[in-house]
C-alpha cells in the first residue's frame, strides 16, 4: 500500500479541524461549520472546476462534519469522481466517503456500482482492495446483488494476489451474512475448501472464516474441509514457535489460525476416516500437554494465545464428546484454571466446566472440584465470575451431592448479590425438587429459601411446595411445625405468611395437640401478620381463618369477632370485605356438618393449568382475556370434533351472557392464584363451568328423539394433568381442546393456540421464558415419528416451522406459528423439540405436537333418521371401534337425571384430509349405575374409527 | 430548599462550589457537569433530575450557574434566586466572566454565606449587602454604626438605612419595554406581548415616602376623568419589595419607601393595544431549484419625529446556499455564512418611513428531499417610546421629618421600547 507523503497532507483541512477543536462552546462550532459549508457549496457550485486536491480536501471535510452529528445532504457526486481518479489518497477518500454516507439513492448506486466494477477489473491490487473494502463496508443489498457473482470469480481466480484473494474472501463473508440468498453456490465453492492449502496464512485465516459461515448452512458441500482443517492445524500444532515467523505470536504459531480451524471442526461431527481422527487427537493431545509446558515467555499475550487454543481445543473435545480420555484430561486442565490468579481464566474454566458437567464421560471428573467450586462461589470478587460459579453446581448436581450443593447455595445466598439472588432461587428450588429424596428435606429447604429470599421466590415455588405438602400425608405433620415455628420469626417475608396461612389452615390440627402451638396460639400468630401483609395475603389468611373454624370449634367466636370488625367487613376492598361477609354468614349459619363439608381438607391436587394460561394471557389485559376467551369457547365449541351443534353453542353463548364482566374478573382473580381458589365459591365454580363447557362439550348434533340435546355433561373436563414430562399425557388433554399449555417447568412455559379449517390448521406456540436470564441458541424443530414418515412413502402431514429468535430474553415470549396441513389421516402426533442454553447447561426438551385427527373434523347436521340410516350403512366390523370403559371423571348425574330421556348421544361429523373425507359417526351411551360409558365410532375408514375411539375415550 | 451552588467555566471546570447541606454529596458536581454541560445533545430545560437530585441553571455569557437540591422547592423562587445572584455579582463587579470570577472568589464565598443560610434565601439587595460586604479595607464602625446594621437588616426597612443624606435630591425613572411580535406573512397579528420594567435610581434624603402614577386602565376608569383612549390594561405585574402591596390591593396605588442607588420597582405585561414600531413585509420568490429571490420592506409605524436606532433584520437563507448577491438603498447588508442569514443594519430611522433590501440568493441542488423550513425573519431596534403605551402620570416625594418637598427633587423620566422576539413569517 502506498504510504502518504508529507505532500499529500491537507493543509485546509488540519487547519479547519484546530479551529473546530478550540472552539470554546457549542454554539461557535456550529457557526465554524455553517461557514464551512457555505465555503464548500460555493466551491462545489462555482463555474471553474475544482481539481483532485481540492476535491480531497473538501471531501474529507465534509465526511469530518458529518462524523461530528451534522447532516451533509451534498458531495456524494464529487466524491463518486473521486472514484474514477488514479491516485491512491484520491480513490480512498472517495470510496470512504460512500462507505460512511451512502444511502440507496438510485443514480448514484449506479454511478458506484459502475466506479467499483472499473476497479474490480483493474490489475490493480491495491485498487481491488480498496473496491473489495468498500462493498464489504456498505454491505447492502444492492451491493450484494451486483457483485454477488463477481467475488467468488476473484476469489478462486489463480492469477489473483494474495492480499486481493484476502480481502475478497471477508468481503464475500460480509456479503454472505447479510443476503445468503444472493451468494449462490456454485463450483467455485470446491475451490474455496482448497485455499486451505494455501501457501500464505492470511489467505487462509480469511478463507477459513468464510468458510465456517458457509458450513453452517451447507454442511454436505463442505464437508471435504475436515481432513484438510485437521492437517493444516497438525501442522501448526507440530511446527516450532520459529517457523512461521510473520504469524507466530509471542511464540505461539499462529494462534488465530488454529483458533478458527478448531471452531470449524466444531461444525461437524467426529471425522470417521480412523486416520484423519487419529491426527486430530493426536493434535488435541499435543495442545493439551504444550498447556503443562512452562510458559516460553512472562508476557501477558503469550499466555492468553495460548490459553485461547486450549479453551477451543477443550471445546471441540466437548464437541465430539466421544474421547473419555481428551474429556478427562481437559476436565483436569480446567480444574487447575480454577485457582488461576487470573480472574477471566477462571471465568472461562467453570464456563466451559459447566458444558462438560453435562457429558456423561466427565461428569464424575468434574464432580471432584466441588469444593474448589463452592469455595469460588464464596470468595469470589467478581459477580459474574460468582454467576458462573453458581451455574456449574447447578449443572454437576446429582443426586449424590445435591444435599451438600443446595445448602451450600443457600447459605451462599444470604450474601448473594442482588442480580443474581433470583436465579440462584430458581436454581434451588429446582434442584431441591429434582433431587428430594426426603420430602421433609424439601419442604425445609424452600421455607429456608424463602425465608432468606423471599422477595426473589416467584410464585410458583410457593404454590408447588404446598401442592406437595398437600399431596404427601407424610410430611403435612411435619411442615404444619416448621411453619408455626418459622412464622414465630419477628419479621416473616410475606410468602412465608402465605404458606403458613395455607398449611396451618389446611393442617393446624396435627400440631394443635402440643400446649405451645394450641389452636388459639396458632390464630393469634397468624393474626399477628395479618396487618402487614397485601390484599391477596390477606384473602388467604381469611380463607385459613375460616378453615380454623371447622377444624378447631373452640376459636370460633374469637375468629368471628375478628372477620366482624370493621376492618373486615366495611374493607374497601371488594375481595377481602365479600370473604369476611361471606365467611361470617357461613360459620353462624351452617351447622358443623355443612361447615365440615364445605371446609373439607383440600382434595390432592391435580395441577391446574388452565389458570396459568390465563396467566399468559392475562398480559394483554382484562378485558381482552374475556373476549378472547369467550370466544375460544365458542371456537372450541364449533370446531370441536362433532356436530355442528347448535345447541351446545347456543348454551355457551348463553352462559356467556349471564355471565358478563364479572366472571371474567374472577376468571383473572383465580389466574392470579390457583391457590386462592381453594374456598368455596359461587365464582369459581361459575368459571369452571364457563372454562371447560367449550371443550368439553361433546358433540350432539342430534339425539335420538330429534331433539337438540343441550345437555353437555359438563363433568367431563379434562382437568389438565401434573405436568409430567411425559409428553402422551401432554397431548390428551389437547384433544378437545385448541388452547392451553402445553408444558411448563420452572424455566420454561409453552402456551398453544390452534385453529383448524378442513383439512388445514394454524398453530402458534409461545415460548415464555420464566426466568430473568437469557436463552440463548433457541431452536424448535419438528420430527416425524416412524408411522407419519413412512405412511405409503410420503407425509400424512405436512408441517411447516417458521423459525424462532435464537435469543429469548428474560421474563420475554417468542411465538412460532406453525402451518400444518393433512395431507391424509394418522395416528401418531409429530415431535417437536426444543433446544436452549440456560446459564450454560443444554437444555433438550420433546414434546409431542397437539395434533390429532380429529382437529380436521367438519361438523354436519343431520336429522335422527338419516343419522341412523347411515349407520347401519357402515355396519362392518373393521369400520366399527367400540370401547366400554369406566367413567374416569364421574358422572354428573345431576345433569343426567334432568334429562330423563337421556340414553345416549350422537354425533357426526367428516374428518377433511387432502386425500380424502372421512365420515364419522359416534355413539357415546353412559351407564350411570356402573359409572361406565360404551363409545362406538363407525367411519369409511377402518384406522380412523380406531384412532377417534382411543383419542376419545380419554376423554370421558 | 437549595442544598448547594455551583459556578462553572464553559468547560465545565468548577469555579465555586458551596455545599450547604449534607445531602449533597461531591459526586453532584460532576453529575451536572457530565449530563448537562457536556452533554451530547444541548441540554434546553433550566432543571434537570439526575439521580433524584434536581439542578436548576442559568447561564450567563460561558459561565454556568447551577443551583442543587434534592428537595421538592419552588423552582421559580430558585430561579428568582439565581437572578437576584447574577444582579448582585453585577453590582459588586461588573460582567460575570470566568475571570471576574475568578478574581473575587472570596467575595463571591462571603456573598453566598450571607443570602443563602442553610440554603434558605436571605437578604439579597444589593445597597444592603454593600453596607457591611465591601471590597475595600473596611474602616474600624463605630459600636453604633456596628449596631445600626444590625436593626437594618433585621428591621422592617431592611434596604434602606437611616440618616441618608444629598445636597440634591434626584429621581431617575426609565420605562424599558422589550416587544414580542410574530406576524404572518399577510401581515396578520399571530401573537404580540409587551414586557416592561420601571427601573429607578434614586438619590433622595431621608426616609421619603414616594407615590407613582401612570395610566393604569383600572385607575382611570376609577377616577372617571380623562378619556379612555390613553389608558392601557396591564396583565399582570410584579412589584420590589419596598411597595406596600396592601394599598396597591386596595386602591391600585403604588407607594414606597425606595432604596438607595439603582433598582427595578416594578415589572409588568401587556398584550392588548400595542404599537407595533415596525412592520416587515417579506416577498420570497423561488426560481427553479437553484435560485431564490427575496425582497423585504421595513416600514416604520411611529411619530415621524421619532428616530428609532440600532436596526438589525436578519433574513434566513436556505441551508443549501452558495451565494448572495444583496442590494440595499439604506444602511448596510451582508450575507452571514456562519448564521445561514442576511444580516440587514440600519443606524437610525425616522417615523413614517420605509426601507427595502433585495436579494439574490443561488442555491446548491441537493439529494435532499426535505424542503426548507422558511424560519421568520426577524428584527431587533430601539425606539424613544414605550410601545405599550404606558404613561407616567406622576411621582410625588413626601418627607416629613426633612425640610424638602416634591418640587424640590429633581425628576427624569425617559422611555426605551426594544425588541425582544420581533419576528415576521415569510
Amino acid at each position: 500500500m502506498p504510504a502518504v507523503s508529507k505532500g499529500d497532507g491537507m493543509r485546509g483541512l488540519a487547519v479547519f479541524i484546530s479551529d473546530i477543536r478550540n472552539c470554546k462552546s457549542k454554539e461557535a462550532e456550529i457557526k465554524r461549520i455553517n461557514k464551512e459549508l457555505a465555503n464548500i457549496r460555493s466551491k462545489f457550485k462555482g463555474d471553474k472546476a475544482l481539481d483532485g486536491y481540492s476535491k480531497k480536501k473538501y471531501v474529507c471535510k465534509l465526511l469530518f462534519i458529518f462524523l461530528l452529528g451534522h447532516d451533509i445532504d451534498f458531495g456524494h457526486m464529487e466524491a463518486v469522481n473521486l472514484l474514477s481518479s488514479n491516485k491512491y489518497t484520491e480513490k480512498q477518500i472517495g470510496y470512504l466517503f460512500i462507505s460512511v454516507l451512502v444511502n440507496s439513492n438510485s443514480e448514484l448506486i449506479r454511478l458506484i456500482n459502475n466506479g467499483i466494477k472499473n476497479d474490480l477489473s483493474s490489475r490493480n491490487p491495491t485498487f481491488m482492495c480498496l473496491a473489495l473494502h468498500c462493498i464489504a463496508n456498505v454491505g447492502s443489498r444492492e451491493m450484494a446483488e451486483a457483485f454477488a457473482g463477481e467475488i467468488p470469480r476473484i476469489l478462486v481466480a489463480g492469477d489473483t494476489m494474495d492480499s486481493v484473494k484476502q480481502s475478497a474472501a471477508l468481503c464475500l463473508l460480509r456479503l454472505y451474512k447479510t443476503s445468503p440468498d444472493l451468494v449462490l453456490m456454485g463450483e467455485w465453492t470446491s475451490r474455496v475448501v482448497h485455499l486451505l492449502n494455501d501457501q500464505h496464512m492470511g489467505v487462509v485465516t480469511a478463507a477459513i472464516s468464510l468458510i465456517t459461515c458457509l458450513s453452517q448452512k451447507n454442511p454436505d458441500e463442505f464437508k471435504t474441509c475436515v481432513s484438510l482443517a485437521v492437517s493444516r492445524l497438525s501442522r501448526i500444532v507440530s511446527s516450532a514457535s520459529t517457523d512461521l515467523q510473520d504469524y507466530t505470536y509471542y511464540f505461539v504459531p499462529a494462534p488465530w489460525l488454529s483458533c478458527k480451524l478448531l471452531r470449524l471442526l466444531q461444525c461437524y461431527p467426529p471425522p470417521e476416516d480412523g486416520a484423519v481422527k487419529g491426527r486430530l487427537v493426536e493434535c488435541l493431545e499435543t495442545i493439551l500437554n504444550k498447556a503443562q509446558e512452562p510458559p516460553k515467555s512472562k508476557k501477558v499475550q503469550h499466555s492468553n494465545a495460548k490459553n485461547a487454543i486450549l479453551f477451543e481445543a477443550i471445546a471441540l473435545i466437548i464437541h465430539y464428546d466421544s474421547e473419555p480420555n481428551l474429556l478427562v484430561r481437559a476436565c483436569n486442565q480446567l480444574g487447575q484454571f480454577l485457582q488461576h490468579r487470573e480472574t477471566n481464566l477462571r471465568y472461562l474454566a467453570l464456563e466451559s466446566m459447566c458444558t462438560l458437567a453435562s457429558s456423561e464421560f466427565s461428569h464424575e471428573a468434574v464432580k471432584t472440584h466441588i469444593e474448589t467450586v463452592i469455595n469460588a462461589l464464596k470468595t469470589e470478587r467478581d459477580v459474574s465470575v460468582r454467576q458462573r460459579a453458581a451455574d456449574l453446581l447447578y449443572a454437576m448436581c446429582d443426586r449424590s451431592n445435591a444435599k451438600q450443593i443446595v445448602a451450600e447455595m443457600l447459605s451462599y445466598l444470604e450474601t448473594a448479590d442482588y442480580s443474581i439472588r433470583e436465579e440462584m432461587v430458581l436454581k434451588v428450588a429446582i434442584l431441591a425438587e429434582k433431587y428430594a429424596v426426603d420430602y421433609s428435606w424439601y419442604v425445609d429447604t424452600i421455607l429456608n429459601l424463602i425465608r432468606i429470599a423471599g422477595d426473589y421466590v416467584s410464585e410458583e415455588v410457593w404454590y408447588r411446595v404446598i401442592q406437595i405438602v398437600i399431596n404427601r400425608d407424610d410430611v403435612q405433620g411435619y411442615a404444619a411445625k416448621t411453619v408455626f415455628e418459622a412464622l414465630q420469626a419477628p419479621a416473616c417475608h410475606e410468602n412465608m405468611v402465605k404458606v403458613g396461612g395455607y398449611i396451618l389452615g389446611e393442617f393446624g390440627n396435627l400440631i394443635a395437640g402440643d400446649p405451645r402451638s394450641s389452636p388459639l396460639v396458632q390464630f393469634n400468630l397468624l393474626h399477628s401478620k395479618f396487618h402487614l401483609c397485601s390484599v391477596p395475603t390477606r384473602a388467604l389468611l381469611l380463607s385459613a381463618y375460616i378453615k380454623f373454624i371447622n377444624l378447631f370449634p373452640e376459636t370460633k367466636s374469637t375468629i368471628q369477632e375478628v372477620l366482624r370488625s370493621d376492618s373486615q367487613i366495611r374493607n374497601s376492598d371488594v375481595e377481602l370485605q365479600q370473604r369476611a361477609v361471606e365467611y361470617l354468614k357461613l360459620s353462624s349459619i351452617a351447622s358443623t356438618d355443612v361447615l365440615a363439608t364445605v371446609l373439607e381438607e383440600m382434595p390432592p391436587f391435580p395441577e391446574r393449568e388452565s389458570s396459568i394460561l390465563a396467566k399468559l394471557k392475562k398480559k394483554k389485559g382484562p378485558g381482552a382475556v374475556s373476549s378472547t376467551e369467550q370466544e375460544d369457547g365458542k371456537r372450541e365449541g364449533g370446531e370441536l370434533n362433532g356436530g355442528g351443534e347448535r345447541g351446545a353453542d347456543s348454551t355457551i353463548a348463553a352462559s356467556n351472557a349471564s355471565t358478563p364482566s364479572p366472571s371474567a374478573d374472577l376468571l383473572g382473580l383465580r389466574s392470579s392464584g390457583p391457590v386462592s381458589a381453594a374456598p368455596p365459591s359461587a365464582g369459581s365454580l361459575l368459571v369452571d363451568v364457563f372454562s371447560e363447557a367449550g371443550p368439553a362439550a361433546p358433540a350432539a348434533a342430534v339425539n335420538d328423539d330429534g331433539f337438540l340435546s343441550s345437555a353437555p355433561p359438563s363433568v367431563v373436563s379434562e382437568d389438565p394433568a401434573p405436568p409430567m414430562p411425559q409428553s402422551d399425557e401432554l397431548l390428551h388433554k389437547f384433544v378437545c381442546k385448541s388452547n392451553g399449555v402445553l408444558f411448563e417447568n420452572q424455566l420454561l412455559q409453552i402456551g398453544v393456540k390452534s385453529e383448524y379449517r378442513q383439512n388445514l390448521g394454524r398453530m402458534y406456540l409461545f415460548y415464555g421464558n420464566k426466568t430473568s436470564v437469557q436463552f440463548v441458541s433457541f431452536s424448535t424443530s419438528v420430527t416425524y415419528t416412524g408411522e407419519l414418515q413412512s405412511h405409503i412413502h410420503e407425509l400424512s402431514l405436512n408441517v411447516q416451522t417458521k423459525p424462532v429468535e435464537p435469543l429469548v430474553e428474560g421474563g420475554a415470549q417468542v411465538q412460532q406459528v406453525i402451518n400444518i396441513e393433512c395431507l391424509t389421516d394418522f395416528s401418531d402426533a409429530p415431535l417437536l423439540n426444543i433446544k436452549f442454553r440456560y446459564g450454560g447447561a443444554l437444555q433438550n426438551l420433546t414434546l409431542k405436537l397437539p395434533v390429532t385427527v380429529n382437529k380436521f373434523f367438519q361438523p354436519t347436521e343431520m336429522v335422527s333418521h338419516d343419522f341412523f340410516q347411515r349407520w347401519k350403512q357402515l355396519s362392518q366390523p373393521q369400520q366399527e371401534a367400540q370401547k366400554i370403559f369406566k367413567a374416569s371423571h364421574g358422572m354428573d348425574k345431576e345433569v343426567l337425571k334432568g334429562k330423563r330421556i337421556m340414553e345416549n348421544f350422537v354425533c357426526a361429523g367428516v374428518i377433511q384430509t387432502k386425500a380424502q373425507q372421512v365420515g364419522c359417526l359416534l355413539r357415546l351411551e353412559p351407564n350411570a349405575q356402573a359409572q361406565m360409558y360404551r363409545l362406538t365410532l363407525r367411519s369409511s375408514k377402518d384406522t380412523v374409527s380406531k384412532r377417534l375411539c382411543d383419542l376419545l375415550a380419554e376423554q370421558f | 430548599m437549595i442544598g448547594g451552588l455551583f459556578i462553572y467555566n464553559h468547560k465545565g471546570e468548577v469555579l465555586i462550589s458551596r455545599v450547604y447541606r449534607d445531602d449533597i454529596g461531591r459526586n453532584a458536581v460532576d453529575a451536572f457537569r457530565v449530563n448537562v454541560i457536556h452533554a451530547r445533545q444541548q441540554v434546553r430545560s433550566p432543571v434537570t433530575n439526575i439521580a433524584r437530585t434536581s439542578f436548576f441553571h442559568v447561564k450567563r455569557s460561558n459561565i454556568w450557574l447551577a443551583a442543587v437540591t434534592k428537595q421538592n422547592v419552588n423552582a421559580a423562587m430558585v430561579f428568582e434566586f439565581l437572578y437576584k445572584m447574577c444582579d448582585v455579582m453585577t453590582a459588586y463587579f461588573g460582567k460575570i466572566s470566568e475571570e471576574n470570577i475568578k478574581n473575587n472568589f472570596v467575595l463571591i464565598y462571603e456573598l453566598l454565606d450571607e443570602i443563602l443560610d442553610f440554603g434558605y434565601p436571605q437578604n439579597s439587595e444589593t445597597g444592603a449587602l454593600k453596607t457591611f460586604i465591601t471590597q475595600q479595607g473596611i474602616k474600624s464602625q463605630t459600636k453604633e454604626e456596628q449596631s445600626q446594621i444590625t436593626s437594618q437588616v433585621t428591621g422592617q426597612i431592611g434596604w434602606r438605612r437611616e440618616g441618608i443624606k444629598y445636597r440634591r435630591n434626584e429621581l431617575f425613572l426609565d420605562v424599558l419595554e422589550s416587544v414580542n411580535l410574530l406576524m404572518s406573512p399577510q401581515g396578520q397579528v399571530l401573537s404580540a406581548h409587551v414586557s416592561g420594567r420601571v427601573v429607578m435610581k434614586s438619590y433622595l434624603s431621608g426616609m421619603p415616602e414616594c407615590k407613582f402614577g401612570m395610566n393604569d386602565k383600572i385607575v382611570i376608569d376609577k377616577q372617571g376623568k380623562g378619556d379612555a383612549t390613553v389608558s392601557i390594561a396591564i396583565d399582570d405585574c410584579t412589584f420590589h419589595q419596598c411597595v406596600r402591596l396592601s394599598k396597591f390591593d386596595s386602591e391600585r396605588s403604588i407607594s414606597f419607601i425606595p432604596p438607595d442607588g439603582e433598582y427595578e420597582l416594578m415589572r409588568y405585561r401587556t398584550t392588548k393595544d400595542i404599537i407595533l414600531p415596525f412592520r416587515v413585509i417579506p416577498l420570497v420568490r423561488e426560481v427553479g431549484r437553484t435560485k431564490l429571490e427575496v425582497k423585504v420592506v421595513i416600514k416604520s409605524n411611529f411619530k415621524p419625529s421619532l428616530l428609532a436606532q440600532k436596526i438589525e433584520v436578519r433574513i434566513p437563507t436556505p441551508l443549501n446556499t452558495s451565494g448572495v448577491q444583496v442590494i440595499c438603498m439604506k444602511g448596510k447588508a451582508k450575507y452571514k455564512a456562519s448564521e445561514n442569514a442576511i444580516v440587514w443594519k440600519i443606524k437610525r430611522m425616522a417615523g413614517m418611513k420605509e426601507s427595502q433590501i433585495s436579494a439574490e440568493i443561488e442555491l446548491l441542488p441537493t439529494n435532499d428531499k426535505k424542503k426548507w423550513a422558511r424560519p421568520p425573519i426577524s428584527m431587533n431596534f430601539e425606539v424613544p417610546f414605550a410601545p405599550s403605551g404606558l404613561k407616567v402620570r406622576y411621582l410625588k416625594v413626601f418627607e416629613p421629618k426633612l425640610n424638602y418637598s416634591d418640587h424640590d427633587v429633581i425628576k427624569w423620566v425617559r422611555y426605551i421600547g426594544r425588541s425582544g422576539i420581533y419576528e415576521t413569517r415569510c
